[in-house]
């Protein structure tokens, strides 16, 4: 059965998207590891954590694609699941600084003393254990999806209305996160962390077992969506996307499809966050900002929505600009280059890049295959059926 | 407020004792022999010859107290004789007035501390109950008002009587009442009318003075005082209950004012404008470049830049969103979401674009003095320019209803709005329909930017904190109704002033942006919602 499953959901892009990754996962922190450092092909540490990012991305890209490409749910808040996860892995990592901090407080993290608090919150009970801050990572986005998702797709909130009510509830996330009586460092948010699983987060191995973790996260994230999406599930998951009503109609439960997708994605931008924490070494509210989850959707449009890979690609192809031109002297223009972006990839390349060489590579493919098979009629004097389905 | 006003009156308090532990002796002396304790150095005496000089009703009195204030009082302690510098630089002996040359040269002058200078101000009040200006005597009232003392009482009974002023009487009326209230010596009946009067007079103060007047009362004078606290904590409930709603009218007004615009291109024609917060910018820094010009080149027309500023405002948003329209959104026609990315690009290019050219720190757009200020309206205070908001949003509101109601171009673009294929078939070019019904739109908004201005800070990040309330609000009020945005507006704006004093700022934000998530899910297309087939389209 599920050998069944691995071979329906990898056809042969996936198979090499997996592979690519795989090869990426172990090489890098390989390289960075193993070879001397200033070797020609030594990854210096600072490019393993700054990659790291991009796989996390990644990861939050593949969430929102998989929802948005497969069930034409465009949410707008996103990066509010991805900055929970965070938050959770943050105060994981908060409790195991003990008594190093500044105040030396072995319970309370810094900015608690320095707000006089005399005992840790009940929220914070729990987080000094790495299976309960893990499973967090996992439920606290989940749960707000399944809630949220639970009341919008049972009345029946849809389209352009469904976006701007996640807008609203990342901006509500991230006014909220912002008051220092919340409880989760304020305007600073949460940093300097020291340990995890009493490894240095900021140790050369830590970060190439992170980046490789990334990595793993990212093909069990695919193979997961891959898994979803060429299943009967995921036929009725695209049927949702294109004709909502008519699917309804056929005696489908449209709000479960959406809710049961919905919330994984939300688990999935969870981990993203989780991991990405760690790795820049700082989580603070303005990944709740409503700009962010906007920007993570561009990723998609750009790499080709409801392609999964393209999605991926799209994330680290983003982001790897804005690393580059962020840094250099063209860095006043690069909101011109984003916003440009946005309005081109929306008006000119509609399926983004995944999505345009797939439509220009197909019909050639076909035109090739029917090629072959006629030939391959012609020799044996009889025509084949296809197999497929 | 409360802090600093306490502050006050333990000092005044304060002095008030201390006046009354040094009247005695003071009284047994002229006038004279008052001002020579001046020369003695010492805290004690000052403090004396201050109590005596002001109750001695001689009109070098004020002259010798203010001196004292702004050191300008030096005394020979041999001669024990006290000098006033006069602002003009001649000098005067304190005691007689008479000129002097000049000042001994042992004379110095008169030591102050910080207990003194609080018995200093005190002196200085109840002198300028006399003051030929009537401000200041209602100042001068309205501080007894609030010190209560003893000392004062003849001297505002002795104004009273010849007060012609409306309001200075008044002060005085109550200024009086506040003495008789503490004065322990005052009947029953006296007592009653003054709490009468205080109560009449129903703001925080009076509320703290009955307050403080409240032990060791007689009980019938108690019970009138409790029932006079009773009834203007529950007149100050109430007066705190209309400054909300006209906080709420407001930010309301505000709100409104920034989804007007929204509420035509996403709720009439159905396009997720993300770029609306910049048409608001554009507005407002048009105003800027306006005010900018005028500063320069005529500045006598300075109180005009508004009135200059608004068609210009239209204008430039207006023909930016007619641009926009042409070069982006018709390719995007059905495709709303897709719509939604290209005008946040957008958004993002035209934030960076003034940024650049307008650099990215705020900008200065002032007040015309006609929006400056602000009148009383019994115990809140109305300021002009969000007052004139106000009429402005509900003027803009009415012409932009009018428009659609009764022109040509109105009546295009609700058909096309209802029916685009038929209103086509009918002879209505829809494209040029769409392109001037989003360039209204986005002219509004330009509008909505120049009252704006001048209540916000003028930055290329002005729109980005309208357009999620934008939203809210069109959503809120439903999508497609004029009359639903209105509703939406003020509804959230008055919920919101409600919440805050209660939740607090930012909560009552998180509280109002949770409300609306909820209420979306009751009614996904918000108050006012379209019916019929509409809706599915």
């Amino acid at each position: 059965m599920s050998a069944h499953i691995l071979t329906r959901s990898l056809d042969r892009a996936a198979t090499a998207f997996v592979l690519i990754v795989a090869a990426v996962g172990i090489l890098i922190p390989l390289s960075n590891l193993l070879l001397p450092q200033g070797s020609f092909l030594q990854v210096p540490t600072y490019l393993v954590a700054l990659w790291g990012k991009y796989v996390c991305y990644a990861i939050l890209a593949l969430s929102i694609d998989l929802i948005w490409g497969y069930c034409g749910i465009l949410s707008l808040g996103h990066g509010a699941f991805f900055a929970l996860g965070g938050y959770a892995m943050g105060m994981y990592l908060m409790r195991q600084i003990g008594s190093r901090g500044v105040y030396g407080n072995p319970i309370l993290p810094d900015f608690m003393v320095f707000l006089n608090w005399d005992k840790l919150p009940w929220y914070w009970y729990g987080f000094d254990m790495f299976w309960f801050a893990a499973l967090m990572v996992l439920l606290v986005p989940g749960l707000l999806a399944f809630c949220f998702g639970w009341l919008a797709f049972r009345s029946r909130v849809t389209g352009v209305y469904l976006s701007i009510i996640t807008q609203a509830m990342t901006y509500a996330l991230l006014l909220a996160f912002f008051r220092n009586d919340f409880g989760f460092g304020g305007n600073n948010g949460l940093t300097d962390f020291k340990d995890i699983l009493g490894f240095n987060v900021q140790a050369d191995g830590t970060r190439a077992a992170l980046f490789a973790l990334s990595c793993l996260a990212l093909i069990t994230g695919f193979l997961i969506c891959r898994a979803i999406v060429t299943s009967k599930l995921g036929k009725v998951l695209i049927a949702v996307r294109d004709a909502e009503s008519r699917t309804r109609f056929l005696g489908y439960r449209v709000e479960s499809y959406k809710l049961f997708v919905f919330t994984l994605s939300a688990c999935m931008a969870g981990v993203a966050g989780a991991l990405y924490v760690p790795q820049v070494g700082i989580i603070n509210p303005s990944e709740f900002a409503p700009g962010n989850s906007i920007e993570a959707v561009i990723w998609v449009a750009v790499g080709g929505r409801g392609t999964l890979v393209g999605a991926a690609l799209g994330a680290v192809v983003v982001n790897y600009a804005k690393t580059f031109f962020t840094s250099g002297p063209l860095a006043p223009y690069w909101l011109f280059m984003l916003g440009a972006l946005f309005i081109l990839v929306t008006l000119l390349l509609p399926k983004g890049i995944v999505g345009t060489f797939n439509a220009w590579w197909e019909p050639w493919k076909a035109q090739r295959v029917s090629a072959s098979t006629a030939s391959a009629a012609r020799e044996d004097g009889i025509s084949e059926p296809n197999p497929a389905e | 407020m409360s802090g600093h006003f306490l502050d006050r009156f333990r000092a005044l308090f304060l002095s008030v004792v201390l006046i009354a532990s040094f009247a005695l002796p003071a009284f047994a002396g002229t006038f004279e022999d008052a001002v020579a304790k001046f020369a003695n150095d010492e805290f004690s005496d000052t403090e004396a010859a201050i109590e005596a000089v002001a109750s001695s009703g001689n009109p070098l009195a004020f002259p010798i107290i203010s001196a004292l204030q702004e050191e300008r009082l030096s005394a020979d302690p041999e001669s024990k004789k006290v000098f006033i510098t006069q602002a003009d630089g001649k000098i005067i002996d304190a005691a007689t007035g008479a000129a002097v040359d000049k000042l001994p040269d042992n004379a110095a002058p008169v030591r102050l501390n910080n207990r003194l200078r609080r018995t200093v101000e005190a002196a200085l009040g109840s002198l300028t109950l006399l003051s030929p200006d009537p401000a200041k005597r209602v100042a001068a009232a309205q501080s007894v008002f609030k010190s209560h003392d003893e000392n004062s009482l003849s001297v505002v009974e002795g104004a009273l009587a010849k007060e012609t002023d409306r309001a200075a009487k008044q002060a005085f009326t109550e200024a009086r009442a506040a003495i008789i209230l503490f004065k322990s010596d005052a009947s029953d009946n006296d007592k009653l009318d003054a709490v009468s009067v205080i109560k009449s007079h129903g703001d925080q103060e009076a509320l703290a003075l009955l307050t403080s007047a409240g032990p060791d009362q007689p009980p019938l004078v108690a019970q009138a005082i409790t029932g006079a606290i009773a009834s203007i904590q529950s007149n100050l409930a109430m007066w705190s209950a209309v400054q909300n709603a006209w906080y709420g009218l407001s930010l309301g007004s505000v709100l409104l004012l920034a989804a007007i615009g929204l509420a035509i291109t996403f709720g009439v024609m159905g396009v997720i404008n993300m770029a609306h917060g910049e048409m608001v910018m554009l507005g407002a820094y048009t105003t800027f470049v306006v005010q900018e010009v005028i500063r320069s080149r005529y500045p006598g027309l300075f109180d005009y830049s508004l009135l200059i500023a608004v068609p210009l405002a239209f204008l430039v948003a207006g023909g930016i969103g007619v641009l926009i329209e042409r070069s982006i959104i018709r390719f995007l026609y059905g495709r709303p979401l897709e719509t939604l990315l290209a005008t946040w690009g957008l958004s993002l290019v035209l934030q960076q674009a003034v940024r650049t050219v307008f650099g990215p720190t705020n900008r200065e757009v002032g007040n015309p003095s006609w929006m400056s200020g602000a009148f009383e309206l019994g115990q809140i205070t109305i300021t002009y320019n969000r007052l004139w908001i106000l009429c402005f949003t509900l003027a803009v509101f009415a012409i932009l209803l009018a428009m659609l109601r009764y022109t040509a171009l109105g009546l295009e673009m609700r058909a096309v709005t209802q029916n685009r294929r038929m209103a086509a078939s009918m002879g209505i070019a829809t494209s040029r329909v769409d392109a001037l019904t989003f360039g209204l739109g986005s002219g509004i908004a330009g509008i909505a930017g120049v009252a704006l201005s001048q209540i916000d800070n003028v930055s290329p990040n002005l729109g980005q904190s309208y357009i999620i309330d934008s939203f809210m609000v069109v959503v809120f009020g439903g999508v497609g109704n004029l009359w639903g945005t209105l509703v939406g507006a003020f509804t959230l704006g008055i919920a919101n002033k409600f919440l805050e004093p209660v939740a607090g700022a930012v909560l009552g934000k998180i509280a109002i942006l949770v409300l609306i998530i909820l209420f979306i899910q009751k009614r996904p297309r918000g108050l006012f919602a379209l019916k019929g087939r509409a809706v599915e389209a």
